[in-house]
């Protein structure tokens, strides 16, 4: 069997069994975020949320998935077919690319590259152009009001989002994630992880990962009361669906980079406890919930109050922190919590 | 204009969306006022006004002679009265139709009866799937009291002291 695994067919059917346990796991958990999130939502404006299907409405979305897929796809008439269809595959599947990268345990990870949060960052950057695609080619109004607002509010944010991971790149002194995770690892647990020193940076990178997601209080692209759903005005069926899918993949992915970058991975925050793959899911679940809080209690901002909060206070900041981070480095204040390739830790 | 300090560090603190977390995890853990409504049903006054029937008297005999007062006062003129006397010489309705598409559920018709034949029960629960069904009949209204008789005549019996 080992043998087997060193020739080339072996190697494929490694990788491709790899990358299937991948997807069912993004897809699977996909099923419970939706719910989870509705069922947070509803908890808050004191309803039950789904409580039909299934124990606890447990099956709810999995009823919500097979009903999309079976009803009727609409192609408007006026809208530009290939480019219609093409879009929410593009933002599926680049929402799904991300999860290539990321590290689940030590040595969990599908490809361990050397630029890993490069190609996270590349990758979400394209993700934005399924929103753009869909609301283009809807040839509609309000789908592409939508869109141009999604474009300008996914590359506005995705600036801050770059600075805030070059202050965790200068700390780490890698872009691989798993090297991240591993520079975080220190004897304090819980207070050794990357959020304490680059604590600033946790909040703003959360409230950018609800903007780059589209996510309330910035699901301008959406707002339905304004642009009644924005770019998926026209979507039905099951290409709604793969938008749907996309969203909420990138959103946990967000998750995920959230407790890679800054709150250790799949390290054990009480020292002594062993460090395993449920720490990772269980921190997932955590930053989950509060994407889902945020979204029950924060009215949707302006359109100009989300530019202004982007260019104007989250890029300075960042910016200021990125120097900040560069000179404590430099001089290995605070016994090296800047500089972990420094001190070895 | 002086700056403000209190507001700009509220602002920078994210002090609204700390006190809107606690807010929303307040009301995460309150009891929910929902009812799983198929289940679960709220309750009902007794002068609830819901689907009509019309009552018989304990020995079988039905209470409406015809007076025509519900037709005559009936708002939306849902309700079609004709009448005959019968074999025996009481007046009786040969057809009692109620259009409960056209019905407005105002009640008019069951104050106006004084013999208490023609009253709205506690059933709200009639839709049916075309609109043909809607229009009752005699019958179908007698067939009605027969079914709520328990609950109507409790109902009545709540009100009366109000009445």
């Amino acid at each position: 069997m080992a043998e087997f695994l060193t020739t080339p067919l072996g190697i494929f059917v490694l990788i491709f069994s790899q990358v299937l346990a991948i997807i069912a796991f993004v897809m699977i958990s996909l099923l419970f975020l939706v719910w989870g999130d509705r069922k947070i939502w509803a908890a808050v404006q004191m309803r039950k949320g789904p409580n039909v299907v299934g124990a606890y409405g447990l099956l709810q979305s999995v009823a919500d998935a097979l009903k999309y897929v079976v009803k009727e796809v609409v192609i408007p008439a006026g809208s530009d077919k290939p480019l219609f269809v093409l879009a929410p595959m593009l933002a599926f599947v680049m929402s799904m690319l991300t999860w290539a990268v990321l590290p689940f345990n030590e040595g969990w990870v599908l490809a361990d590259l050397n630029v890993a949060v490069l190609y996270v960052f590349a990758i979400s950057g394209l993700e934005v152009y399924g929103v753009i695609i869909g609301g283009w080619a809807s040839n509609s109004k309000y789908p592409f009001l939508g869109a141009m607002r999604s474009a300008a509010q996914m590359i506005s944010y995705e600036v801050s989002i770059g600075l805030i991971l070059i202050g965790i790149i200068i700390s780490t002194g890698s872009l691989n994630f798993s090297d991240i995770v591993r520079a975080q690892d220190g004897n304090y647990g819980f207070f050794s992880w990357y959020w304490l020193p680059h604590f600033p940076m946790v909040i703003l990178f959360f409230i950018s990962a609800l903007a780059e997601t589209n996510r309330p209080p910035f699901d301008l692209p959406e707002a339905e009361s304004e642009l009644v759903a924005g770019y998926q005005v026209e979507y039905s069926a099951t290409m709604f669906l793969l938008f749907m899918a996309g969203e909420y993949i990138a959103i946990f992915m967000m998750c995920a980079l959230m407790s890679v970058l800054f709150f250790g991975g799949w390290l054990s925050p009480i020292p002594g406890l062993p460090d395993g793959v449920l720490w990772m899911f269980g921190k997932m679940v955590i930053f989950f919930f509060i994407f889902a809080m945020v979204k029950a209690i924060t009215p949707r901002y302006r359109y100009d109050q989300l530019m202004r909060i982007g260019w104007k206070v989250f890029l300075p900041l960042s910016l200021a922190w990125v120097v900040f981070v560069a000179f404590m480095a430099h001089f290995g204040a605070f016994g090296g919590a800047y500089a972990r390739w420094a001190v070895g830790g | 204009m002086a700056f403000d300090y209190v507001r700009a560090t509220k602002y920078f603190l994210l002090f609204d969306y700390i006190k809107g977390f606690q807010l929303g995890f307040k009301y995460f853990f309150a009891p929910k006022p929902t009812l799983n409504y198929p289940h679960e049903k709220g309750y009902l006054s007794p002068r609830f006004r819901g689907e009509h029937a019309l009552r018989r008297y304990p020995n079988g005999e039905e209470r409406c002679i015809a007076c025509k007062l519900c037709e005559a006062v009936c708002p939306a003129q849902a309700i079609t009265i004709d009448a005959e006397p019968r074999d025996d010489g009481s007046r009786r309705t040969t057809r009692y139709d109620i259009d409960m598409t056209k019905c407005i559920y105002c009640g008019f018709c069951q104050e106006a009866c004084p013999v208490d034949a023609i009253v709205e029960g506690p059933n709200f629960e009639f839709a049916t799937e075309n609109r043909e069904e809607l229009f009752y009949d005699k019958e179908k209204l007698l067939d009605n009291g027969d079914r709520w008789e328990a609950e109507i005549a409790r109902n009545l019996e709540m009100d009366a002291p109000y009445r």
